[in-house]
């Protein structure tokens, strides 16, 4: 018959000295808190740095006669690892969790937004070409267009800025638009990077 | 009846911390010192 002694007289035996105590406790509770950290973080390098830093504190705890929870071990270890899993993710601003496969590709989480050299050059093209056919718009709708969509503006804020009623605006842009798209037409411009 | 098992392997290793953890924590247990001076206590590691 297996006698199991009771995490409280581990803790106290560990509390005393016996080394031998604390590999009891963890080698008593390894698969539990691993798949107590393991449900909530979702990888297994991370679970074991959890696992460690939790048992860790324990330790310190315990040596420092500051643990005063007798009997309720287990919980109290638990509440330890949920704090450093509450923490990890503060400190990583709650990443989102990836499962880590053989097919696994960093380039597919990670992305240079930058433009290259040729889509640079696309860009450039276009914009001198936008900017060359808004100039051919008349003066109201080149004014409404540009408060718009450069400056971001509400329409009713070009109205304020304009003396013209939100309704006016409203038309000018709306020419504008269609006499750009006449002009794209006209002129053969291709408007896609 | 379709088989309800799971195609990935590891998925179905029984969770559990390294030896290699185990190990280090008992090696970290036993480093471990405090000393209490005038009511302020202080950790070393005596490697």
């Amino acid at each position: 018959m297996v006698v199991q002694i009771e995490d409280s007289q581990l803790v106290k035996k560990y509390i005393q000295g016996d080394e031998r105590a604390i590999e009891a406790l963890i080698n008593r509770h390894n698969s539990r808190l691993t798949g107590f950290i393991y449900s909530k973080v979702g990888d297994r390098e991370l679970t074991e740095d959890i696992f460690q830093d939790t048992f860790m504190k324990v330790i310190r705890t315990l040596k420092r006669g500051a643990y005063n929870e007798e009997g309720k071990f287990l919980p109290w270890v638990m509440r330890i690892a949920h704090n450093l899993v509450i923490d990890h993710f503060r400190k990583h601003n709650r990443m989102p969790m990836y499962n880590s496969k053989e097919s696994y590709n960093i380039f597919s989480l990670l992305g240079d937004d930058k433009l290259n050299a040729e889509k640079r050059l696309i860009k450039e093209q276009i914009d001198s070409d936008l900017l060359r056919m808004i100039k051919e718009l008349p003066e109201d709708q080149q004014e409404v267009l540009e408060m718009r969509i450069y400056k971001d503006m509400s329409f009713k804020e070009i109205s304020d800025n304009t003396g013209v009623s939100i309704n006016t605006a409203l038309g000018r842009m709306r020419y504008a638009l269609i006499n750009l798209r006449k002009l794209v037409e006209a002129n053969n411009i291709v408007l896609t990077n | 009846m379709e088989k309800l098992y799971t195609k990935d392997q590891n998925k179905t290793k029984l969770v559990k911390a390294k030896p290699e953890t185990i190990q280090f924590l008992l090696s970290y247990s036993k480093s471990l010192n405090i000393t209490e001076v005038d009511g302020l206590q202080f950790e070393s590691n005596l490697n």
